[in-house]
């Protein structure tokens, strides 16, 4: 019912009455009004729009995954068959545009290359944890940022991971529960059985049933099929007992009957992909593409993604408060969290600069010491050269004296000989003298 | 198909870049299924639609929404029942879940008596701009909270129907003030009303002289040239721009007209038939509205309208640029009296331009 309250002062320029949603009433309508229509609107937009649908495969080298999509699609993707030696997991995507009757469907296959192929496969599942991730984040940031086109950007987070086991007939293996484990929160799990022509049916049952029971066990949640809606579910909650599913797949058709069929061929008998008493295939086709492609996006969307979108802003700080307060403590948040940074910031120029100084103090030291050595060995040698200078004076100081020693001697000889020879023998004293000479 | 994007995957998954192939298909996979599982999950979740009704008192809004939608929606005024005048300008919203063929859709209409009644119609708009943004805001509220609701309850205006008087010559300065403002905000679709009391050539020309005065002021309403997706769109919308405004008349009362029962004015001169097309336009406002545009009329709202209040908004508050920020909303600008809500007016205008230049839609 309409309630009038009267909520403003006559200075108000305005006042609003009645906020909507409050007091619904159910009106019967007189005549066609002509909005039965909405629904196509919708799916003509969307229609034009286009959709989008990313499945991821993860599974050991060799398990047939990429003979899977190409049956599933009923076309042939390209890309070659991986090699067991890569040295480490790594993710391949490829973009598809598929059209059928008038609706075009974006569709991007990834698939784990080298998955199981290590010795030590403890990280193996750490690519593509981080993939999943990177597919989110990019998301969040267009939805973060100020000028934004949502409605025309190229979803490409992960709708559906398919998760292939390994035949064995046994029970999973602890790679599978690990790897399990850590996608269930951030995507859609649904654990296929490849290859299961390698199993007989009552192998089957007893392995299916294991493995159910070994993912309650370890706590595994993988994507159940929704039953809310009344038409879909039924087909949704008997397809839910029939999980893992165990395929086959094959792109190679031979003539059975008087058809043609996607069938393998074996010595003993030939295996129809088709016929849901060999595998189940067709059910998972269903699932998959027929029925719940739409909800899966959905599940994406508003489950893991919300959950991926809440811990991230949770991790920078943010929190939400009661609605009246909400911008305020936002505020005070992004102050604080500033205030913080830049504190750590200053302290860290702080820290910088103090070990600069010291630094620089340090080697001061060192070349001051360096100085001083060479003060020392600049004396040291000058002392040196000054004691031989002076052992070098001396020496020819005493030359020099007997240098003038034997002038002395020479002259007083000379002398001699000169007083001698006056006397008598001149001629022996020239002979002498020439002697001498 | 809109265009892909050639960009590639993020690095730290060591992936390939996204080629786009086109494949052949060998036979029937399913895919349009996809449809069906749209419309079942519209159906379970219902639609919301939020119009508004703009015009001075007299005009016929209230009969019309009981008509548009068939049922008695709003108690349309009695003529000689004296109304108290509103002092001052109210937004009156009613909210009614109506249901058809399994499709409910939950229709609120805001009403606005008392706008442009007084001596004074100066900032008229304000109040409705207020309204209108407020929408928004709860709506940005809500969409940035970090443990946010599945489904955002959508009031923002969807659409609103401006009611023309029917004076014969051009719009008047008010008209003209109101529609200018109001265009950039939300869908405005122009209606004549009352149209019973001009004639088909006085009509013609009316229509025309409005079309002329939309022009001059570059007043784009509803369906708007630049949001025109591709060919066909723009022949359709082309059809629908040329005879709006629609010369409508409304009516809730039925009467029998050659053994027929419909709805219709009965005046000493004949009886004028709401959904005639040779008497007034209404069955093409209703299809408009109704059977043809309502999604777009709600997308538009959502990409366009609320998008640029939100790149505003945003950068209001100094928000960080683009990157692994969170965002602080300044607190919202209160429902302000007359003088501070003239400067979002203008400014709105200029960005919006600027957002036009570089943005395609």
């Amino acid at each position: 019912m309409e309630a009038e309250a009267n909520s403003g002062s006559p200075e108000d320029s305005w006042a609003f009455i009645q906020r909507p949603g409050e007091g619904c009433r159910t009106v019967p309508l007189a005549g066609h009004v002509g909005f039965d229509s909405l629904p196509d609107q919708l799916v003509n937009k969307s229609v034009s729009q286009g959709f989008c649908f990313n499945i991821l495969c993860v599974g050991e080298t060799g398990l047939g995954k990429s003979t899977l999509m190409d049956t599933l699609f009923n076309t042939k993707f390209e890309g070659e068959p991986a090699t067991h030696t890569q040295p480490g997991v790594q993710l391949r995507s490829n973009t598809y545009d598929l059209q059928e009757s008038n609706v075009g469907l974006k569709l991007t296959i990834v698939s784990t290359v080298g998955f199981g192929d290590q010795i030590n496969k403890e990280d193996s599942y750490k690519p593509i944890v981080e993939f999943i991730d990177a597919q989110f984040e990019a998301y969040l940031q267009e939805e973060l940022k100020i000028r934004r086109v949502l409605h025309t950007y190229h979803d490409s987070r992960i709708h559906a991971c398919l998760y292939f086991i390994a035949p064995t007939g046994h029970s999973l293996k602890s790679l599978d529960l690990v790897t399990m484990k850590k996608l269930d929160s951030k995507v859609n799990i649904i654990p296929i059985i490849a290859k299961s022509d390698a199993i007989s049916k009552s192998e089957l049952t007893k392995f299916k049933i294991k493995i159910t029971s070994e993912l309650v066990n370890n706590g595994v949640q993988i994507y159940q099929f929704p039953t809310d809606d009344e038409s879909v579910a039924e087909i949704n909650g008997t397809m839910n007992a029939h999980l893992p599913f165990a395929v086959i797949g094959s792109t190679e058709e031979l003539k059975i009957g008087n058809k043609m069929m996607k069938a393998r061929q074996y010595p003993w008998g030939t295996v129809q992909v088709e016929n849901e008493a060999h595998c189940d295939f067709v059910k998972l086709r269903e699932m998959l593409i027929r029925v719940n492609m739409e909800d899966l996006r959905e599940q994406t969307h508003s489950r893991h993604y919300e959950l991926y979108r809440r811990c991230k802003l949770e991790e920078m700080g943010f929190k939400d408060t009661d609605p009246d307060s909400k911008p305020f403590s936002l505020q005070e948040t992004y102050e604080a969290k500033r205030n913080e940074f830049l504190g750590e910031l200053q302290k860290k120029e702080e820290e910088m600069r103090q070990m600069f100084v010291q630094r620089v103090k340090e080697k001061e030291a060192e070349l001051k010491e360096a100085e001083k050595e060479l003060h020392e060995k600049f004396d040291r040698l000058k002392k040196l050269h000054q004691d031989e200078k002076k052992k070098l004076e001396d020496k020819k100081k005493s030359l020099d004296d007997e240098v003038n020693a034997f002038k002395q001697r020479k002259t007083a000889a000379e002398l001699l000989q000169s007083q001698g020879s006056q006397a008598g023998g001149s001629q022996t004293l020239k002979r002498d003298k020439e002697k001498k000479n | 198909m809109d265009p892909l994007r050639q960009s590639p995957s993020p690095s730290s998954s060591r992936a390939s870049s996204p080629r786009t192939l086109s494949c052949e298909r060998l036979g029937y996979v399913g895919i349009e299924a996809v449809l069906d599982q749209l419309k079942i999950k519209a159906m379970k979740m219902g639609f919301e639609f939020n119009i508004m009704v703009v015009g001075q008192s007299g005009l016929g809004k209230s009969t019309m929404v009981n008509t548009l939608f068939k049922s008695k929606i709003w108690k349309s005024t009695m003529p000689g029942l004296r109304v108290p005048m509103p002092q001052t300008l109210q937004l009156h919203s009613v909210t009614h879940v109506i249901e058809e063929n399994g499709v409910k859709l939950k229709l609120t209409v805001t009403d606005t008596p008392g706008f442009g009644d007084q001596i004074n119609n100066d900032k008229c708009w304000d109040p409705i701009l207020g309204y209108i943004n407020e929408q928004y805001e709860r709506y940005l509220q809500e969409e940035i909270l970090i443990t946010r609701q599945r489904h955002i309850p959508d009031t923002r205006v969807h659409c609103c129907i401006y009611f023309v008087p029917p004076t014969g010559h051009c719009l008047r300065p008010l008209d003209l003030e109101f529609l200018q403002r109001l265009c950039r905000a939300v869908n405005v679709v122009p209606v004549i009303a009352r149209a019973d009391s001009l004639t088909i050539e006085e009509r013609e020309a009316f229509r025309h002289r409005i079309q002329d005065d939309l022009k001059t002021h570059s007043i784009e309403v509803y369906p708007q040239k630049s949001f025109d997706e591709d060919v066909n769109d723009k022949i359709l919308n082309n059809k629908i721009r040329e005879r709006i405004p629609f010369a409508v008349v409304g009516a809730d009362r039925e009467h029998m007209v050659n053994g027929r029962c419909v709805l219709g004015r009965k005046t000493k001169w004949g009886i004028i038939e709401v959904e005639n097309m040779a008497h007034c336009e209404f069955p093409l406002l209703r299809d408009l509205l109704i059977r043809s545009h309502l999604q777009d009329l709600k997308d538009i709202t959502h990409n366009v309208h609320y998008e640029n209040y939100r790149i505003i908004r945003l950068k209001e508050s100094h928000a960080l640029p683009q990157g692994p920020g969170w965002v602080n909303l300044a607190p919202a600008p209160p429902p302000a009296p007359t003088g501070t809500r003239a400067s979002p007016g203008p400014a709105k205008m200029c960005r919006w331009a600027e957002d036009n230049s570089d943005e395609d839609f």
